[in-house]
């Protein structure tokens, strides 16, 4: 018998599940010592008994419980609660566990008036927002700390298989993983040259300035190119095993998906800090809000007045 | 009294589902469904956005597909933009699309259905998985790992995220494809042929045999189709225009930019999945399994169907073994894993195909943008079906409004009547296991929802 491990997922698209997955070889390694006794993606373990004729909600006993995606309905709130009583430790794995992820954008209208406005497209025959059956919304998206304890968080959309496999080795191991604690710009390779004269950051309509025969280290800060770059106020992770960021390895700015480097971090408000400190005028961001895109839980992002607006 | 059985979570699928089987006094089958529980509302929350930021939020829609969604997105908003890409750019995105369809079809094959099929739909639920499959076939499931994890580093190396991809923006591709990287695609690709190869002959062999009942049988309905053809009627993943083809064989063509005069999407109070139909057709929306009306699929199995024939050589032979043995339009369900290896094939060729265009390794890889009021109507043909994305944007070019019809969501209606149909036939006088409960759930994973 290996370590018993019980993964659910909850508002989420599943590609933590896929970076699982991307682990490889270090996969196989690990599935000759865990013994994964619930997981949807891949074994047909059910909740409610394999003949669908229990009354509770059920998800067997595991030393190590994973979790993806945010908190959003009634159904996942029933799942998490059960994880969380029969998990000894419990891990959020990626952004929208840990902090929201994109779908807390909703939170600027509430998951009420999302829905009706998915609803009433114009391909869409006139109709009423289905609620049979179907698990009642919460108001907002949440992170799984505002619901449960969690032991352990491991960011990133997707997270890094890397890490993953880190984080299950070392707990087989019983020791504590070796995750990067400091900010993508701390593992960019990129050339910084100090301030330039850049005043304002520009929207990604043209490619980065590069010479695509030189290596990433030879291509200037995108920051310092007058591009909105958000490395400075994200937490490392994307690099580990590669030696670049992702996003700057194919010569595109970072958005920010490993959330903020402080856990309780606000990424809008750092990224606003870090420009002025450059001398760049923070009003030249279009969108203010969606700085928060990964991280908008935990009341970051809130309820627009009731006028549409899109800038605060 | 009414009985329901809840088969919850369904699992080997990408997403929030569940079957609930209505059993009458005699324990027969009163009605089926299939929910599906959860909605993020992808269109709302893109509202306000700047347009060039969408393709890297909405990626988020799927995990297992998010190149389909960045491409689609990025086709949209040069809609909206009024901008082209350059030739080679839109090379680089078709052949990142091209390599997505690989690792999906391997994945979905190997890791969610094969384990159905190799140790059988009664096989214990606890060794009826991926690991069940390490156990009892070794050395394929070693090689089935190592392949998609070929495939995945190959999208990771070149395009910086295989998934939640960036590599794609407004008016191109964000890096160019050097030499060494040609080469070195080139090289792997050749292998994920052989692999396809191997796969096809490996279930035509030793899958698709023992299970010949159930593939003419379990949750077969008869529907329309759609999927995405050239101008000479061959399949086409990345681009082309869209045809509709009714259950008798009748086709109509129409571009994309017209989706809404042919489409609609209909709505039930039990599930959080819109139910598409064929507007076009003029007869309106029913999932009787005897006289459906509106109802078509998407996904391989219809794009197998709607096409003419395939442009490449492996795909094409296959495609007329296919035909040869099911008919045109082939209705049975299960086929779907069929066609979905008949598209590995093509998918494994298609890529090299372009690897080995000179022109995929020039410099000229994005054109120059400006945002602005319009609107844009992407698509492609994602692993589940035709995708669509459609957004109008503001003179600040941020979205106003934003439409959506996703893969999945063309197969909601025809999955439940497939589940309708299994549960119909498999559950009589009330006896049922657990193995028959898996079946119905097979009619469902057909479609890889």
């Amino acid at each position: 018998m290996g370590v018993r491990v019980a993964e659910e997922w909850l508002h989420s698209c599943s590609g933590c599940e896929i970076a699982i997955l991307n682990t490889g070889e270090a996969l196989l390694d690990l599935l000759a010592q865990i013994d994964f006794v619930h997981i949807p993606v891949l074994i047909d373990h059910k909740y409610y008994g394999q003949l669908g004729d229990g009354k509770e909600l059920e998800i067997p006993e595991a030393e190590v419980g994973i979790v993806s995606g945010g908190v959003a309905n009634e159904e996942h709130m029933e799942v998490l609660l059960e994880m969380r009583k029969k998990c000894k430790i419990l891990i959020a794995l990626g952004t929208c566990a840990t902090h929201g992820g994109l779908p807390s954008l909703m939170n600027s209208w509430g998951m009420e008036e999302g829905m009706k406005d998915y609803y009433s497209t114009p391909t869409t025959d006139p109709c009423e927002v289905p609620t049979q059956v179907v698990p009642k919304p919460l108001d907002r998206v949440y992170a799984l700390d505002e619901k449960v304890e969690i032991d352990m968080i491991l960011p990133g959309c997707p997270p890094n298989p890397t890490l993953i496999a880190e984080v299950l080795t070392a707990l087989l191991e019983g020791r504590d993983p070796a995750i990067p604690t400091k900010a993508v710009c701390d593992t960019c390779p990129t050339r910084r040259e100090g301030k330039g004269n850049v005043n304002n950051v520009r929207r990604f309509l043209q490619n980065a300035k590069y010479d695509p025969d030189q290596p990433i280290d030879e291509m200037r800060c995108l920051l310092e190119q007058g591009l909105m770059c958000m490395g400075p106020v994200t937490a490392a992770g994307c690099a580990s095993g590669r030696g670049a960021p992702s996003c700057i390895s194919a010569r595109v700015p970072c958005r920010g998906c490993f959330g903020p480097v402080r856990r309780e971090g606000n990424q809008m408000l750092d990224m606003m800090n870090a420009l002025a400190s450059n001398g760049i005028d923070f009003k030249s961001v279009v969108d203010r809000r969606s700085l928060l895109r990964f991280s908008g839980s935990h009341g970051l992002l809130r309820k627009l007045p009731p006028r549409k607006t899109t800038e605060e | 009294m009414e009985k329901v059985i809840n088969i919850q979570p369904l699992t080997r699928i990408e997403g929030h589902a569940k079957i609930a089987i209505h059993l009458d006094d005699d324990g027969n089958v009163n009605d089926a469904f299939l929910h599906i529980m959860s909605l993020r509302g992808f269109e709302k929350f893109i509202e306000g956005r700047p347009a060039e930021e969408v393709p890297r939020i909405v990626n988020r829609i799927c995990g297992i597909c998010p190149w389909m969604h960045h491409l689609s997105s990025n086709k949209a908003v040069e809609g909206c933009f009024d901008v082209t890409p350059t030739p080679t750019g839109h090379k680089l995105r078709e052949m990142c699309q091209i390599m997505a369809h690989i690792n999906d079809k391997i994945l979905h094959f190997f890791f969610l259905a094969a384990p159905d099929f190799v140790l059988g739909p009664d096989s214990d639920y606890s060794v009826r998985n991926v690991v069940g499959i390490v156990k009892e076939a070794p050395e394929l499931a070693n090689q089935v790992v190592k392949m998609r994890q070929l495939g995945q580093m190959m999208l990771e190396n070149f395009a910086g995220k295989a998934i939640h991809p960036i590599a794609g923006v407004v008016g191109g591709f964000a890096k160019p494809m050097s030499e060494d990287e040609r080469q070195g695609l080139l090289r792997d690709t050749r292998t994920l042929l052989d692999f396809a190869l191997f796969s096809m002959d490996y279930a035509k062999t030793s899958v698709f045999p023992k299970y010949t009942d159930i593939i003419a049988s379990l949750g077969t309905i008869t529907t329309g189709f759609l999927g995405t053809v050239d101008e000479l009627g061959s399949l086409r993943l990345y681009d082309g225009h869209l045809r509709l083809m009714k259950a008798d064989g009748s086709m109509t063509d129409f571009p994309v930019s017209q989706y809404d005069q042919y489409l609609s999407e209909h709505v039930e109070s039990w599930t959080y999945g819109k139910l598409p139909y064929a507007k076009c057709w003029n007869e309106g929306f029913s999932m009787d399994l005897d006289a459906p009306k509106g109802v078509y699929r998407a996904n391989t199995l219809a794009r197998i169907n709607v096409c003419d024939q395939i442009s490449t050589p492996h795909a094409q032979a296959e495609l007329e073994e296919f035909r040869e043995k099911f008919g045109r339009p082939a209705q049975g369900t299960l086929l779907y894993h069929w066609a979905r290896l008949i598209e590995l094939v093509y998918s494994c060729e298609r890529t090299i195909e372009l690897l080995e265009q000179d022109d995929i390794t020039g410099t000229d890889i994005r054109a120059k943008a400006e945002p602005k009021a319009g609107r844009g109507i992407g698509h492609v043909e994602a692993p589940r079906g035709t995708l669509i994305h459609d957004y109008t944007t503001d003179d600040n070019g941020c979205i106003v409004k934003a439409n959506m019809i996703v893969g999945t969501t063309h197969n909601i209606a025809p999955m439940n009547m497939s589940v309708k149909e299994a549960a119909t036939s498999l559950i009589k006088d009330g006896i049922y296991d657990e193995g028959l409960l898996n079946k119905i759930e097979m009619a469902v994973r057909a479609y890889d929802p």
